[in-house]
């Protein structure tokens, strides 16, 4: 509060100083605007022209308006990767918040006093820092036909013949979001925990005065403090969601089989960059933009909005 | 749970604490398996033969780790490179992102320009573009500017990084007086030589958090090199790695390809085992301040 006095006195005579604050954004500025701003304007450009290959001829690139994104609002495939991402999302999502949960109020219950949390957390966030691309591979092979995991359980007695899972919908969809909860959770029940030691001790200590179990100091007490972070957890997964490439990709082989019902929203984009269809991707990459910052301004409101002062 | 927690409500309290601490130690011991299973699989099986694979799995570790590694080694993918192409990339982005998200945070904190709050604002709000929406136009324009096949695009944007910025604002707010930066004024200590030799020196902590993230970051990622890199002696191991998956895969030795797996994951674990605690301790950072 003094430092903010002093500084307040200070601003009117000591301007030669205050210059250095722009020039001190510079860097920031100038790698933003080439590395980001002016891609993004060109997103956006590209999105209005006709522009592809076909075979070894160029189509384009020619103005057509909005056609583009017609295009791809009406030809199914955008509904259709929608639903895969959302689905492989939540089956990752529900175990990952549940557990956090679970996890979170566990590792702060001052009553438990559980042995071992440095252990527990180091182990549950090592997945996070893995590389999806080479999780993924791993997954493959281990769920490959002839892999170990067919080789135990058939060993074991539970399969007569080895489970095909690359070939099954539901097998594919559930490999992709365990792979999301087991890289996800650690790292949301290390947010929750931040959120529930925030909790002041002596409402517990006043709920068991009252008589509350458990159960209800978590539901009545814990939850609807925890509310913001749990906005926040919640839209930032879903926009991690939307982003979901790596893992699909290289489990699939980019092919997002069987019959595309694993083919991701950034999948279907990155198909479309390969191919260098530039107009649909850029329709593809506009859509995209503004689900997302729909759900960022969301975010902003419940986490930021007090930071700006 | 419910259960559990209802009786705990009665008069056998303590028996109730101790059954739900049994039922916490199981879920985590369960949770911990789950989590470390795949790469004590990993582990084994990259010691094991192609032969000895096609046999099935076993718990114990065989003898043919260093035979596996030098077949990858002599076979066609540039793993050498990839490794060496990865950390060049991930050392150079980590420390370019947090000497410069330092200085742009020290921009924000410590001076009063007109425009710092609508500037701050700003920062945040662009924070969630993901870097997959703006990917169509950045690969035009890297064609544009010449830079396609080159590390450029992979290090230099990194300067620009919101979400590490905000996390050094955070950290100076709390741990950074404006009084000594007067105080160095006095002195006559010129404002770009006080950010180096008095802020950055002070600012160590985060600077390794933050560092160790980014590098993380980058040494995982796989979309933009893929798009950026196609010369096979400048791919990174991500892009390796997909390479081996588009392979015939069946007919590779599949000794080689867990090596290769475990040569790309392992580094990263054994870091994460030296520095884990700063690492858990920074994932709240720059999250939500209740």
């Amino acid at each position: 509060m003094s430092d903010k006095k002093y500084k307040h006195q200070k601003s009117g005579k000591v301007v030669s100083y205050n210059k250095w604050g722009y020039i001190f954004l510079i860097p920031f500025f100038a790698v933003w605007i080439i590395f980001q701003f002016i891609p993004l304007v060109t997103t956006f450009y590209n999105s209005f022209f006709e522009n592809y290959r076909s075979g070894l001829t160029q189509v384009g690139p020619n103005f057509i308006g909005l056609k583009n994104y017609v295009t791809i609002l009406t030809n199914g495939d955008l509904i259709n990767y929608s639903k895969n991402t959302m689905i492989m999302w939540i089956i990752g999502f529900i175990p990952q918040i549940v557990f956090s949960l679970l996890l979170a109020a566990w590792f702060t219950d001052p009553q438990l006093r559980l042995k071992g949390q440095r252990f527990f957390k180091t182990v549950i966030y090592l997945p996070n820092l893995i590389m999806a691309s080479a999780f993924s591979m791993l997954f493959f092979t281990l769920f490959a036909d002839s892999g170990p995991i067919n080789s135990i359980l058939v060993s074991s007695g539970l399969l007569s013949a080895p489970f095909k899972f690359m070939s099954n919908v539901t097998a594919v969809r559930c490999l992709v979001g365990f792979m999301n909860f087991i890289m996800w959770f650690g790292n949301t029940t290390i947010l929750l925990m931040a959120g529930m030691m925030g909790i002041d001790q002596s409402l517990f200590e006043a709920a068991e005065v009252d008589g509350a179990t458990a159960t209800q100091v978590f539901w009545k007490i814990t939850l609807p403090i925890l509310r913001p972070i749990f906005i926040y957890v919640l839209i930032t997964s879903l926009i991690g969601g939307l982003q979901m490439f790596d893992v699909p990709q290289i489990l699939t082989n980019g092919t997002g089989d069987p019959t595309r019902t694993s083919m991701t929203l950034i999948m279907y984009l990155n198909k479309h960059l390969y191919s260098k269809n530039f107009g649909m991707g850029g329709a593809l990459s506009v859509f995209l933009f503004i689900i997302t910052g729909i759900l960022s301004l969301i975010v902003f409101k419940v986490s930021y909005a007090g930071e700006v002062k | 749970m419910s259960e559990s927690a209802i009786k705990s409500n009665g008069t056998s309290k303590g028996m109730n604490i101790h059954a739900r601490r049994t039922l916490s130690y199981i879920v985590l011991i369960l949770l911990s398996f789950l989590c470390l299973i795949w790469f004590y699989i990993l582990l084994i099986n990259a010691t094991r033969s192609n032969a000895e694979l096609g046999r099935g799995f076993t718990v114990i570790p065989g003898k043919w780790l260093l035979t596996n590694w030098n077949n990858l080694r002599s076979g066609t993918l540039p793993i050498m490179n990839g490794m060496m192409n990865s950390i060049i990339v991930a050392s150079l982005s980590a420390a370019l992102n947090v000497y410069f998200s330092c200085m742009t945070a020290y921009a924000i904190h410590a001076y009063n320009f007109k425009g710092k709050n609508a500037v701050f604002t700003f920062i945040l709000m662009i924070m969630m573009i993901p870097t997959q929406v703006t990917a169509l136009g950045f690969i035009s324009f890297m064609g544009k500017l010449g830079l396609m096949d080159s590390f450029i695009p992979l290090i230099v944007p990194s300067i620009a990084a919101p979400v590490v910025f905000f996390y050094m604002k955070q950290y100076m707010d709390s741990n950074l007086p404006l009084s000594l930066l007067e105080a160095a004024r006095i002195d006559g200590c010129g404002e770009f030589r006080t950010f180096n030799s008095i802020v950055i020196p002070l600012m160590k902590p985060a600077i390794a958090v933050e560092a160790i993230f980014t590098f993380v970051a980058s040494w995982n990622n796989y979309f933009t090199p893929a798009l950026i890199l196609s010369t096979d002696k400048k791919k990174t191991l991500p892009i390796l790695i997909a390479q081996l998956r588009a392979a015939d895969w069946l007919k590779f030795d599949m000794g080689q390809v867990y090596v290769m797996i475990a040569f790309s994951i392992f580094p990263v674990i054994v870091v994460y085992l030296f520095l884990s605690k700063y690492i858990v301790g920074g994932v709240t950072a720059g999250g939500v301040k209740e």
